[in-house]
């Protein structure tokens, strides 16, 4: 069931191009990674969704209705920010409070397991709390909010390996007791490689890359060897990177590998080497950028 | 011990089934649950999920409904035979590649692995050169 859909959705700031016709839709109960560089259009697209922005052309639709000073929409859905501000002088316990006003599937009792896990000081005007302490305020809210769609841009800064790492198991296991649609924007791909079933990747404004993440996995392959062997075998493939070391090529290419390619690899004594998600959405972005230097009419 | 090389889901089937082949799993034993493997790999339980669903399309594992997971009677003996089916492919020919690539002939890899496994020599007999019958039998 899908619980999100947007269509040919554009957002233009005076000179830029923040959203460029995108069309894309999330179904229920599956975590997403929506994963880009900065300034692609990741917060610009969350934050249409969640009614604190409006597209230029294009619609947006969420539970099928249009999101914006929709109450019906707004209840079911936590966006979790990474600016996030806060009343001046609000403790954490009153943005838990009104947190737990608004979202109808709260659980109280989880969120005070993650007060503890994250050892969150509960008397310490948020302002005055670190970023990362600032940052677990927001992961705690939308875990313990149970939101049916519940977006989470960039929520870890500040966070160490430790918290993140708490983040990621947290929210695994409570997932896996309350499914619910996840959109995790991050920048730490690697990270976050095994928790998503889907990517989306956006780039420049445009969807790059939506698909489910084992698929994304195969898609592309790395072959390591003789550089006339290795130039042999890519010819005609999709090259997106290249680097030479001496005789030596390494060569990422897209596309499944076949049987047949494997045997022929293993003829002319080439490696393959995996392309983690990471180094696959790093180069993908590069080479969506050296198309459009070539004149991609945008 | 996740790799990027193959699909997470079957890299979770492999490890069920490494249970298995040890014996920590026995037959009729429960399997670990979708979300006790997802929690425990740290990954998503639909990833967790494909990969039980492997083992039970294989006969592996099967389901009782509103029990959960359990081992397959006789997943044991089948595993084993599929293993031991694509040992020589899986580990004695890259050992013989290496081996080949550093100088070391098929006689000096059975010594190693004679030494390795503490098993005596044959007594030696002047012509000790069917040393190499039993390799040929595994070279593909």
């Amino acid at each position: 069931m899908t619980v999100i859909e947007v269509q040919h959705l554009t957002k233009r700031y005076k000179d830029t191009l923040a959203l460029d016709d995108v069309s894309v839709s999330f179904e229920k109960d599956t975590i997403y990674g929506l994963l880009g560089r900065n300034g692609a259009g990741k917060t610009t697209l969350m934050s249409i969704l969640t009614a604190q922005n409006f597209g230029t052309s294009g619609s947006a639709r969420v539970f099928g209705e249009d999101p914006y000073e929709n109450a019906r929409v707004l209840s079911r859905i936590c966006f979790v920010r990474e600016s996030q501000r806060y009343p001046e002088d609000a403790l954490p316990t009153h943005a838990f409070r009104m947190a737990s006003l608004f979202f109808p599937n709260w659980d109280q009792a989880f969120a005070e397991e993650l007060i503890a896990d994250f050892e969150l000081p509960l008397k310490t005007r948020i302002k005055k709390l670190s970023r990362g302490q600032l940052s677990a305020v927001g992961v705690i809210i939308g875990l313990a909010s149970r939101a049916e769609i519940t977006f989470f841009d960039e929520p870890y800064l500040g966070l160490d390996a430790v918290a993140r790492q708490l983040f990621y198991d947290r929210l695994l296991a409570d997932y896996a007791e309350h499914p619910r649609t996840i959109i995790l924007s991050s920048h730490l791909i690697d990270e976050v490689a095994n928790l998503i079933e889907r990517v989306v990747v956006i780039d420049g404004g445009r969807i790059l890359l939506d698909d489910e993440t084992d698929a994304v996995r195969s898609r592309a392959a790395t072959i390591v060897g003789d550089q006339a062997a290795v130039d042999l075998f890519v010819t005609g493939r999709e090259v997106i990177h290249r680097e030479n070391l001496g005789r030596v090529a390494s060569v990422t290419v897209l596309g499944d590998l076949t049987a047949d390619d494997r045997a022929a690899l293993q003829a002319s004594d080439l490696d393959v080497a995996p392309v983690s998600l990471q180094q696959l959405v790093v180069r993908l972005t590069q080479h969506a950028a050296r198309g459009a230097a070539k004149g991609d009419p945008r | 011990m996740i790799d990027e090389g193959r699909p997470l889901f079957v890299q979770i089937a492999e490890s069920v089934e490494d249970s298995i082949v040890d014996g920590s799993l026995g037959d009729d034993d429960r399997a670990p649950s979708t979300n006790e493997l997802a929690a425990f790999y740290r990954i998503n339980p639909a990833t967790a999920a494909k990969g039980v669903n492997m083992l039970v399309d294989k006969g592996i594992l099967v389901k009782r409904r509103g029990i959960g997971m359990f081992v397959a009677p006789g997943a044991r003996a089948a595993l084993l035979a599929e293993r031991r089916e694509v040992f020589g492919a899986r580990f004695v020919q890259p050992l013989l590649d290496e081996a080949r690539a550093l100088g070391l002939s098929p006689e000096d890899l059975v010594t190693l692995v004679r030494e390795r496994a503490d098993v005596p020599a044959p007594a030696p007999s002047p012509a000790s050169a069917p040393a190499t019958t039993p390799m040929e039998g595994l070279e593909r």
